[in-house]
């Protein structure tokens, strides 16, 4: 390749696109790689007449290159056109293997063996990396897909799929669909589908009973031939037919290309990006990073970021970010008169938690945050309220209410609102404005981010969080100062799913603190395990063996995955001398645990099967993910006529769609699980939502705002399959002309025969539907106020597991 | 209606701004609902009708035209009007609180104390004209009725023990994936082996009719015949016979499942089939009776 470029741009997505039209706009000499013959990679393998969204709707798009909500065919065919139309030079099948060099001076080397010489660099490469290759001779014959678009592409063949995980499941369930009369078989190295999730695996075990997929484990390819894969299998080698090999065996993460540059990260967690300056500048001068890998996965978050930072690079220091007026307007309702940047500096100073945090970082968690001031006196939050944001004092401080009439300031600089971040639930003390004052209100996936990117927010919130919680358990009495023996010593440690903790019999002198996640509390009556109580997150145990000096009475495992904090019994115990009446406080509620476990042992006695029923209850619920569950709908087979009556109001409530499936999930002496969504303490669904839509409401809901780009991935991170991916319905006839003229499906989610009637050759976008808990709807869940005989109810496991349901149940 | 079932319910305001939801979370069936409120409200009813009769003298006799009568006769119509709506009321999803398991619990007791208000209304005056019939038509959808309270109370349980964590989808596709591994095991069979099995493959899981579906008794059943039959042969292919039959019995398994629940289900549902029809000859011949006896005032 001839002569230095000023700025060559790596991967031509919708980030590197937009740089390299401005860098063309603007005459720089410059040179566009892209690894594969064709512009945009990850939109091109986007299946046939997929709609691509443009949120967020309110940022502007700032870019010479077009882009809006369109099919992906419209999209790239703009694309292309406009990077004709801007001269940019793209160098196709150019897959950089190295960068050396310094700014002014660096040198790109391709697979092919080629160089390239720029004085700056954008690295543009996205996040997706490349998949893993299959490893036996053959590996590169064409028949070998790393992707299955759209399953009816495949007809009448041999496919064979080659992977264990989430991606290779569902893949062959896809092409195994009957209509489709393909022969699939799914290969596993090991014995189990160790890496899938559990609905993933019982479908695909399904599928292996019904003959639909061959499943054959321990299992993996030896020679791909044309026509022919030999298999190496626990019986010796085996040569089977197949005309296309899906191989999904995950893939590298970019990260270790762009690190071996030289390029710093924010922190060793997957999570992490590359540290990078206000103007996309990498720890590396002259290298920039932009796009999904810049840790910005919306398409027009990466289409500005490439014309901002080419104007950057270009010297254009007087350039503000597309967001900027977003900002603006965030601190619009503020006191003072300041500019966006002059208020991000304040916050950074004043704020504890924002003190590590990069002035680019500081902006994207601005646009995720509120800033609001309060009046002395005015209520920020009341106790009881559901919320998982942060709140940051910039100014003024805050009074938190502990017990009626005692409240304890909380000074400027520090922060509150912690309690829900961590643990999901609800508010836990009410919290006033003590002087006039400036909050930032910042949402629990920014806040998440924070901690993620920058280790000492992350250890002030951890400190803080465990003093806090510690003083509410123990309400009122206590200071800071009193908890120092024991928050020094203070340990958090991860439990699984069903680990035990403490184990009846043994000694220790430990308490613990639950921090997330939720416990289980057995004894051992006569020979078997009974449940005594159902611990949420918030609550300690352990307390029992400190004051009494006795071995521990009862055994305490985790529900669901759960973090607690282990206090030592020395320090715990210090801490109640110093201070009579928590030590009072803490023993009458010891009292209590122990007059309720007594009860229960009595009731065994007169009325064991109530109990078994009840502790065999339990631990169904808890077997079925109930643990994490802070509302879920539960139906009592003892009356459920199946009539249905719960699927048709869910799908009337809402836009024709029903979020449940009552007649599937598990059953217990006849209580019956339905698959619908249960509205977890930590949604696994929010987890990785890229439009960040994905909130938890003021009634505890999860839900989801407009803003859905259907990408599927709640979908898929949710274990217990309650999001589908699906398309509104048309408009249906009212009841009425339904009831008296028969027209329209009638009540309920139309039949897909009639939808598809109705729209024609339409094909609506697919968004991800779930359960909202009738969000808005003065009436409550239309689930539970639709059936007619009181089968259904929807409760939290703690009031469902409550003492009174046995004394019900004793009689 | 929403006001007469907000009893003892769980009302909770989230925030000033934001609209009040109701919550239900006691757990209790349609007919213990609020502690028997409907029970005791119907039961009230009845004795204070049996009782005024008693006590209030009517001239020349008790009869449907006198001013008690007409008080009756006017509580009873309103009522067969009103209890008609609950199947509105079930598929309309109107965004305010109300639940229909309370509208359930009412229409059940109110709907058994028409037999009280109606039979009072008579006077005891029975015959073969318009008026009977609609006493008749009336005590015919009660009887009904009373037939779907003891199934709803008698017959989710068997539901849920025999389809024991399957959906029905998932019973249809057990048969269906029988029915493949029967093809494919049935090829080695010969001419005589393979007819029974090829009407097995053919059967209908839904086929045999409203009797056999209530029953629960399918005396030509295809896949028992051909087990049967595949059975008692003899001859060649004994190893491939005895894997179809074993195969058979597995598919019968599934099919007595899937027919046990399109039973249970039939029979929760059959009983609308004829309460719903009769509902409307009862206001049809309601109205007749109520034109009637203002055309000869």
């Amino acid at each position: 390749m001839s002569g230095l470029v000023r700025v060559a741009i790596i991967g031509s997505g919708p980030a590197g696109l937009s740089a390299a039209a401005r860098a063309a706009q603007l005459g720089l000499s410059h040179v566009l790689l892209e690894k594969t013959d064709h512009l945009s990679d990850t939109i091109f393998k986007y299946q046939k007449g997929k709609r691509v969204l443009a949120t967020p709707e309110r940022l502007d798009l700032r870019s010479d290159c077009r882009f809006g909500e369109a099919a992906r065919e419209t999209i790239l065919a703009d694309w292309d056109a406009d990077a004709a139309a801007s001269k940019v030079e793209v160098v196709y099948n150019a897959e950089v293997v190295e960068v050396t060099g310094a700014k002014g001076a660096f040198e790109i080397r391709t697979a092919k063996g080629d160089t390239i010489a720029a004085e700056a660099i954008v690295l543009a490469i996205g996040t997706q990396g490349n998949p893993n290759r299959l490893r036996c001779p053959g590996n590169d014959l064409p028949h070998i897909i790393y992707q299955v678009d759209d399953p009816e592409d495949f007809k009448d063949r041999h496919i064979t799929v080659v992977g264990s995980g989430d991606a290779g499941i569902e893949n062959a369930l896809g092409v195994a669909e009957e209509a489709l009369e393909n022969r699939v078989t799914i290969l596993n190295r090991s014995k189990e589908f160790a890496r899938a999730k559990a609905k993933n695996v019982a479908d695909l075990t399904e599928a292996g009973e019904n003959g639909t997929i061959d499943i054959r484990t321990e299992t993996q390819p030896k020679l791909v031939e044309e026509g022919w894969l030999t298999l190496e299998t626990p019986d010796g080698d085996e040569r089977i037919a197949c005309d296309t090999i899906v191989a999904r065996l995950g893939s590298v993460a970019p990260r270790a290309f762009v690190e071996a540059m030289g390029i710093e990260f924010t922190g060793p967690d997957r999570e992490a990006f590359p540290k990078l300056s206000p103007t996309f500048e990498t720890s590396v001068p002259g290298l920039y990073v932009i796009g999904a890998l810049a840790g910005y996965p919306l398409i027009k978050h990466c289409m500005n970021q490439g014309y901002d930072v080419v104007e950057f690079i270009n010297g254009n220091t007087a350039l503000t970010p597309a967001d900027e007026k977003d900002l603006a307007a965030i601190f619009a309702g503020l006191p003072q008169e300041k500019s966006v940047s002059e208020w991000l500096d304040f916050l950074r100073a004043r704020v504890r938690i924002f003190a590590d945090v990069s002035p680019l970082q500081m902006r994207e968690f601005m646009l995720d945050s509120t800033v609001g001031f309060y009046r002395q006196g005015e209520v920020v939050f009341e106790k009881g309220d559901p919320g998982s944001s942060l709140f940051a004092i910039a100014e003024g401080h805050a009074e938190v209410e502990v017990a009626p009439g005692v409240t304890v300031p909380i000074e400027e600089g520090s922060i509150f609102g912690e309690v829900g971040l961590i643990s999901g639930r609800k508010r836990g003390a009410t919290i006033r404005a003590g002087a006039d004052s400036i909050f930032v209100e910042v949402s629990r996936t920014a806040a998440l981010k924070l901690m993620a990117a920058v280790p000492g927010a992350k250890r002030a919130i951890d400190r803080i969080s465990l003093e806090r919680q510690l003083l509410q358990i123990f309400k009122g009495g206590l200071t800071v100062e009193d908890l120092a023996p024991v928050v020094e010593g203070a340990e958090v440690v991860r439990v699984p799913a069903g680990k035990v903790v403490l184990t009846e019999g043994d000694e220790g002198d430990d308490v613990y603190v639950i921090r997330s996640g939720s416990m289980v509390v057995e004894k051992d009556i006569g020979g078997k395990p009974i449940f005594l109580r159902y611990l949420p997150a918030g609550s300690y145990f352990g307390e029992m063996a400190v004051l009494s000096g006795e071995k521990r009475n009862a055994t305490v495992k985790a529900a669901v995955g759960s973090e607690v904090i282990k206090l030592t019994g020395a320090g715990f115990k210090a801490m109640l001398a110093a201070r009579p009446q928590v030590r009072e406080a803490t023993e009458a509620a010891v009292a209590e645990r122990a007059a309720m476990n007594g009860f229960i042992e009595s009731r065994k006695a007169s009325y064991a099967s109530a109990v078994d029923l009840y502790s065999d209850t339990a631990s169904f619920i808890m077997k079925e993910g109930l643990g994490e569950a802070t509302d879920a709908l539960l139906i009592d087979e003892n009356l459920c006529v199946g009539c249905d009556n719960c699927e048709k109001a869910c799908a009337d409530s809402h836009e024709g769609l029903s979020r449940l499936d009552r007649e599937a999930g598990k059953t217990f002496a006849h209580l019956h699980v339905p698959t619908s969504c249960r509205h977890c303490e930590h949604p696994h669904c929010m987890a990785d939502c890229p439009p960040n839509v994905i909130h938890r409401g003021p009634d505890g809901e999860v839900f989801m705002e407009p803003g859905c780009i259907g990408c599927g991935n709640c979908m898929r991170n949710c274990p217990y399959g309650v999001i589908r991916m699906e398309a509104t319905p048309p408009p249906k006839p009212g009841l009425l002309s339904w009831l008296l003229l028969g027209r329209g499906p009638g009540p309920g989610e139309p039949s897909p025969k009639w939808t598809k009637k109705r729209l024609g050759e339409e094909k609506p976008k697919k968004i991800a539907v779930k359960c909202d808990m009738c969000k808005g709807i003065a009436g409550g869940p239309a689930c539970v106020r639709a059936c007619p005989t009181g089968a259904a109810i929807r409760v939290s496991p703690e009031e469902f597991l409550s003492i009174a349901r046995l004394e019900e149940d004793a009689g | 209606m929403a006001s007469l079932f907000s009893g003892k319910i769980l009302r909770r305001r989230a925030r000033a701004t934001q609209t009040e939801r109701v919550r239900e979370r006691r757990h209790e069936g349609f007919l213990r609902y609020a502690g028997f409120r409907w029970a005791k409200i119907s039961g009230g009813l009845c004795l204070l009708v049996i009782v005024s009769y008693a006590l209030i003298d009517v001239q020349p006799r008790p009869n449907g035209g006198s001013w008690y009568g007409y008080t009756l006769g006017t509580v009873g119509a309103l009522l067969i009007l009103w209890l008609t709506a609950l199947g509105y009321r079930k598929r309309r999803m109107t965004r305010d609180y109300w639940s229909l398991k309370a509208w359930t619990s009412a229409h059940v007791y109110l709907g058994l104390s028409l037999i009280v208000i109606g039979t009072w209304h008579t006077g005891f005056q029975l015959g073969w004209n318009v008026h009977t019939l609609a006493w008749a038509l009336m005590m015919l959808v009660i009887l009904s009725g009373l037939y779907g309270v003891i199934v709803y109370a008698t017959l989710p349980a068997a539901l849920s023990n025999n389809r024991d964590q399957m959906t029905q989808m998932q019973m249809l596709e057990a048969i269906r994936a029988f029915d493949r591994q029967l093809h494919a095991a049935a090829q080695p069979l010969g001419a005589a082996d393979t007819a029974p099995v090829l009407a097995a493959l053919e059967e209908d899981p839904f086929a045999g009719g409203i009797r056999a579906r209530l029953t629960g008794r399918y005396p030509r059943c295809a896949t028992a015949a051909a087990q049967r039959a595949l059975a008692a042969a003899t001859g060649g292919e004994a190893e491939a016979r005895a894997k179809v039959v074993a195969l058979l019995t597995q598919k019968q398994a599934a099919l007595a499942r899937l027919r046990a629940h399109l039973r249970l289900r039939a029979l929760l549902e059959v009983w609308l089939y004829v309460h719903v029809p009769l509902t409307f000859a009862l206001i049809a011949a309601l109205s007749a009776h109520v034109i009637s006896v203002f055309f000869y005032w």
